[in-house]
């Protein structure tokens, strides 16, 4: 399970630089639904996915995704949960790069991810939390790797060929290099963005940062678009610069039934009913789920009104009850 | 000490814990008892206590009744002194600003390693994959190790099967020599007995039984040879004042249960 030869290679610097040299960089609206933005993101493409745990998933753009049939798609995130269920009981991909992967705590372990790992059906490569960071954060810095002093003596380490462990040149410590990750595509939710991609979050980052500026491509869904001028008057709160993005989805409620910071908690309603399903039968429960909430619904808004008007309003009203001193 | 009120086990397991801590401390603290554990110990003897969450959360703050539902999320974020990215709040450990890392595990060995990854069934044929290392590596790696985990015999084995979070990983100097030269495995806390490492060997010794707790108890439910004085000091059982706090936290039981 663990040693699959098979690795994410370190990309050659001249083609990240080529990459970037031959994206239009300019300045102009880059709007569009999110099936117009899905059908940016081809099968096998390797895709960074912003947020952590159940906090800011772009759970929309997934969606879609989904819905439109993509398929082996390589993703990475630091922190996996149900939406990790739902991108191997779709086929969306069969391969992911994280550092945890259940549906949440108060879950126990994912059936779904259990069925398909320990059958051979899709691989877990498991790295610490900080190694994830540190790899995309070699892919945002043009550098092939970072040093760390984690995971060494490990078996997280052992069942990793692409690492190397080495003695610094300068002290004769011993130190791990992880290798940089440069995503083809990163999607990522943000609370406010301008049509051009100068994008603003709220409260806890992740590697959100690190993601966009590592990918090829990055994809944005917001859960407002808002002007230039509004973007200028607080350029403290921009984490990600226009020139990195190449679309902008406006998706309110872009994170259901995860989180989304200072605007709704997690509906764990939903997320009981979903664990529920598939944990009961990771197969035939996960088909079920899909059919229902994934490729039923006509919309977004159709897929929020099946989570239900009472648990999208207590969501929110619980995100604003903790912002009130 | 007032005595008599009756605990569970993993009230047990999270007094014990807090009161390893110190105030004044920064303690890195994975979610479940490790965060009932420092939030208990700051609503009660360490008020100064700093406590880290791998979201990116420093000097957290958590009210009784709003527990957070992991370590990656607004709520466990309200009321912190700051927030920021999951590998800058990572990368202070790796600088060397955390005093005590605190985390659980589903196995662990007579060295304080810890495996959260993949078990073997008991049939020997089939491995079980589980969640994962999450920032458990990464805190195993960089800091004073505290463990709070149950004690069953499937889960203190002679040795892990997949070494997630490492302890002493062969004891010795083992662990120096891979290159993990600060930090290790310091307390492991359990329903039965609180235990502690030796100095030379790095092995699991017992260092106080928990109230009516007899050694052989202790022996019986552990898959390694324990290393035990035969006059162990017994732990105070929970006050009164730190189950109060402690069922204020978490009036839902959402971690103590």
């Amino acid at each position: 399970m663990a040693s699959d030869a098979r690795m994410v290679g370190v990309r050659p610097y001249a083609e990240l630089r080529e990459t970037v040299a031959r994206r239009d960089r300019g300045l102009y609206p880059k709007n569009m639904s999110l099936s117009e933005a899905a059908g940016r993101i081809s099968d096998g493409e390797s895709l960074g996915i912003g947020g952590s745990m159940m906090s800011r998933t772009p759970m929309a753009m997934l969606w879609e995704l989904m819905r439109a049939k993509r398929q082996n798609l390589v993703c990475s995130r630091p922190i996996i949960t149900s939406e990790g269920d739902l991108l191997l009981g779709s086929g969306l991909s069969r391969h992911i790069i994280t550092s945890w992967f259940s549906q949440g705590i108060m879950w126990g372990v994912s059936k779904v991810m259990r069925h398909h790992v320990e059958n051979g059906l899709a691989r877990y490569e498991e790295w610490s939390h900080l190694a994830i960071g540190m790899r995309w954060r070699a892919g945002a810095m043009g550098v092939p790797f970072m040093p760390t002093r984690t995971m060494l003596g490990s078996d997280v380490l052992a069942a990793r060929p692409d690492t190397h462990a080495m003695q610094c040149p300068f002290t004769g410590e011993q130190i791990l290099l992880v290798p940089a990750l440069n995503p083809n595509v990163a999607i990522i939710h943000v609370h406010r963005c301008d049509v051009y991609g100068n994008a603003q979050i709220d409260g806890l980052p992740f590697m959100d940062v690190d993601l966009a500026m590592a990918a090829d491509r990055v994809i944005l869904t917001t859960e407002r678009i808002v002007s230039n001028d509004q973007i200028r008057r607080a350029p403290d709160q921009t984490k990600i610069p226009f020139f990195c993005v190449d679309a902008v989805v406006e998706v309110p409620f872009g994170s259901a039934p995860h989180e989304c910071y200072g605007l709704y908690e997690p509906m764990m309603k939903h997320l009981q009913t979903f664990t529920d399903l598939v944990n009961a039968d990771p197969v035939a429960g996960m088909k079920a789920y899909l059919d229902r909430y994934v490729y039923g619904p006509a919309s977004w808004t159709q897929f929020l009104e099946l989570i239900g008007m009472d648990e999208l309003l207590d969501a929110a009203r619980r995100a604003r009850d903790l912002q009130n001193d | 000490m007032t005595k008599g009120t009756a605990y569970s086990d993993n009230e047990l397991l999270s007094v014990l814990s807090a009161r390893e801590l110190k105030d004044g401390q920064v303690v890195f603290a994975g979610i479940g008892i490790p965060l009932l554990a420092a939030c208990l110990a700051q609503r009660s003897n360490c008020p100064g206590l700093t406590i880290l969450f791998e979201g990116g959360i420093v000097g957290a703050s958590i009210e009784p009744g709003k527990l957070p539902p992991s370590t990656n999320d607004q709520r466990g974020a309200r009321r912190a002194n700051m927030v920021l990215g999951s590998s800058e709040v990572l990368l202070m450990m790796q600088r060397g600003y955390v005093d005590v890392g605190f985390i659980g595990g589903a196995q662990i060995d007579q060295y304080g390693n810890l495996n959260s990854s993949v078990v073997n069934a008991r049939d020997g044929r089939k491995k079980i994959r589980l969640p994962g290392t999450g920032g458990g590596n990464d805190i195993a790696s960089l800091s004073n190790l505290i463990v709070a985990i149950k004690h069953e015999k499937r889960r203190f084995v002679e040795q892990v099967d997949f070494v997630t979070s490492p302890g002493w990983l062969r004891g010795g100097e083992s662990r120096r020599d891979c290159g993990l030269t600060h930090g290790g495995a310091l307390r492991v806390i359990t329903e039965l007995a609180v235990f502690g490492f030796d100095e030379r060997m790095r092995r699991m010794t017992v260092n106080a039984l928990n109230p009516g707790v007899p050694i052989d108890e202790v022996r019986a439910n552990t898959g390694f040879e324990l290393i035990a004085d035969r006059d162990l000091p017994v732990n105070e059982p929970p006050t009164d004042a730190e189950l109060r706090v402690l069922r204020e936290l978490d009036p839902n039981r959402l971690l103590l249960s």
